[in-house]
């Protein structure tokens, strides 16, 4: 049975009903990071703070953006461009973050994939990390929606196009999702609460799950060494700050970890304020038009890589590799047969699989955005034919490897 | 031992009663998301045939969607083949496409190349001939046809007439 005696003091009395120091041990002071680690390490917090913005921004939105079909385009570019103070501000990081938060995603998923930080008790870590790409690809799509410009109405009717199922013919589906023969009413409004309230908070959980997936295993460092964090915690406790292998993660790691975010806030409201553009693409500032569509359709750059494995096949097979392509990367950690949890550069084959996967995704990515004829069309189809061959390879090369 | 068995009890009870009220509450849900009466009910379009020029595009709207009515000459049917000429309308002695207007592969709206008497979808490359059938994947299929229904020389999208029906059986389109 508690036993509350008369508080000395605020903290003390917050202390006995909920044991802030302890919660403050667990989750900052006594949680423990590894030295051996470099800028690359900083990039969640960075991806925290990236979402922080967007919440911030999109609370401000909100309060003038209006989820109708005859107003939305004005209530955007109208309203919130030229007559809320400061609102051009709210947009701006918004399109901004939405786009530069992938950026980050890609480098944070390429890092761990680098330092093998999705092996030995941490697989959960990468597939909650995963399951939170989908769910901001998701966020990202809705709220692509919103303006009611003609991409969001073209981007719109391409995407939810694709749930038909090729041959399959699901048209059913397809109006049950829009809710109406075309996007419409129906269609915007449902969007709209997917965007400001469901997959919010479906990431917010999903957040959740990926910081409790890193309690056990700990975070990776960059020779994949295999810490035991009792003893080392232990010898700092001690007083044996130099000889510890870790340091605490509050404010110790978190004062590096915050001037890599402060650079990075210099970039971003650099872009926000002088290069804004590329998140902004011209085609949206056309209210949308279902019987026009524009000359080219193109997603934003961060889905163009998949978009460019759908494209260069028929109907059916193109679906079935993008369908391929949108859940392969969950497997990796079972896809990746060998036991050694170290950098891709000490690690025979992986090394070479590493740098082509990377490369093979920029490909794809900068043919995406081209439109598909002659020498784009044959680039763009052996990039995509190269993704899924060297995730067939990844297994076999893997299984190979020698004991590092 | 009793109490284990009684609580065993109570567990599959609730069970139960959550499982009937789970699956009730995803019908709802799944309903909820179904277009509109409204939605539904205003599913029909009416065109007067009389009033399209001959080899002039028209983009009329069934349902929020783009239908491309093409009346031909009679040099163009003439050249026509046997599948061609399934996929035309012929109302007294004229014959029109009535089409779909969104490509098959991914629902872009293909453009008219009137020199080249074919259709073109910039999205991915997709070309249809005059009478909408594909030419040039990624498209798995020819334009749509609507359901139609003759009426003199009116046209009832959205109805589904003889004519129609007997594109369906023949396999020319889907059901759009």
């Amino acid at each position: 049975m508690a036993h509350f005696t008369k508080a000395t003091s605020v903290k003390d009395w917050l202390n006995q009903r909920l044991a802030i120091e302890k919660v403050e041990k667990v989750l900052a002071s006594e949680y423990w990071i590894p030295k051996n680690i470099n800028f690359l390490w900083a990039m969640g917090m960075v991806l925290m703070i990236t979402f922080m913005l967007l919440i911030v921004s999109g609370i401000f939105l909100l309060m003038y953006y209006q989820p109708n079909v005859d107003t939305a385009f004005y209530s955007v570019n109208y309203t919130i461009m030229r007559e809320v103070d400061f609102g051009w501000l709210w947009r701006h990081v918004h399109g901004v973050a939405a786009s530069v938060v992938f950026l980050i995603i890609y480098i944070h998923m390429f890092t761990g994939i680098y330092y093998g930080s999705y092996k030995k008790g941490r697989e959960m870590i990468w597939i909650s990390g995963m399951l939170l790409f989908v769910a901001f690809s998701a966020e990202a799509f809705s709220g692509y929606m919103l303006p009611w410009g003609q991409m969001s109405y073209w981007a719109g009717m391409v995407i939810t196009n694709l749930f038909a199922g090729g041959s399959l013919h699901a048209d059913g589906l397809v109006e049950w999702i829009r809710g109406d023969y075309v996007p419409a009413q129906a269609f915007l409004s449902r969007f709209f609460m997917l965007h400001v309230l469901l997959i919010p908070l479906a990431i917010l959980g999903l957040i959740g799950l990926h910081f409790g997936a890193l309690r056990i295993p700990h975070v990776n460092n960059q020779d994949g060494e295999e810490i035991d964090f009792d003893v080392e915690a232990k010898k700092y406790l001690d007083g044996d700050k130099a000889g510890s292998k870790v340091i605490r993660f509050a404010n110790d790691f978190m004062a590096k970890d915050m001037l890599v975010v402060a650079v990075y806030l210099v970039f971003f409201f650099y872009l926000v304020f002088y290069h804004y553009g590329f998140a902004m693409d011209p085609v949206n500032f056309d209210p949308a038009d279902g019987l026009k569509t524009p000359a080219h359709i193109y997603p934003e750059w961060y889905f163009l890589w998949s978009y460019e494995i759908l494209r260069p096949f028929s109907t059916d097979i193109g679906l079935m590799a993008f369908a391929f392509a949108q859940v392969i990367f969950v497997a990796l950690p079972f896809l990746d047969r060998s036991p050694n949890t170290v950098p891709a550069s000490r690690r025979g084959l992986f090394r070479f699989w590493f740098w082509a996967m990377l490369i093979d995704m920029i490909v794809l990515t900068s043919m995406g955005k081209l439109p598909p004829e002659g020498a784009f069309s044959t680039i763009g189809f052996v990039a995509a034919l190269t993704f899924i061959g060297l995730w067939i390879l990844l297994p076999i090369i893997t299984t190979f490897e020698k004991k590092a | 031992m009793k109490n284990n068995s009684r609580r065993g009890f109570m567990g599959k009870a609730f069970g139960a009663v959550a499982a009937v009220g789970a699956v009730a509450s995803l019908f709802a849900m799944k309903k909820s998301w179904d277009p509109l009466p409204s939605v539904k009910a205003a599913g029909f379009t009416t065109l007067d045939m009389s009033g399209y020029n001959e080899n002039e595009l028209v983009t009329e709207k069934w349902r929020g969607k783009p239908i491309f009515v093409l009346k031909y000459t009679k040099e163009m049917v003439a050249a026509f083949n046997e599948t061609q000429m399934g996929r035309t309308i012929k109302m007294s002695d004229d014959h029109y496409m009535v089409n779909l207007g969104l490509c098959t592969h991914l629902g872009c709206i293909p453009s008219y190349e009137k020199d080249n008497a074919s259709f073109l979808c910039a999205c991915h490359g997709g070309t249809y001939d005059i009478t909408g059938d594909v030419t040039k994947a990624p498209p798995p299929r020819g334009l749509d046809i609507p359901p139609f229904r003759i009426e003199g020389n009116k046209l009832v999208l959205g109805e589904e007439g003889p004519e129609y029906k007997k594109m369906l059986a023949d396999g020319i389109t889907l059901k759009a």
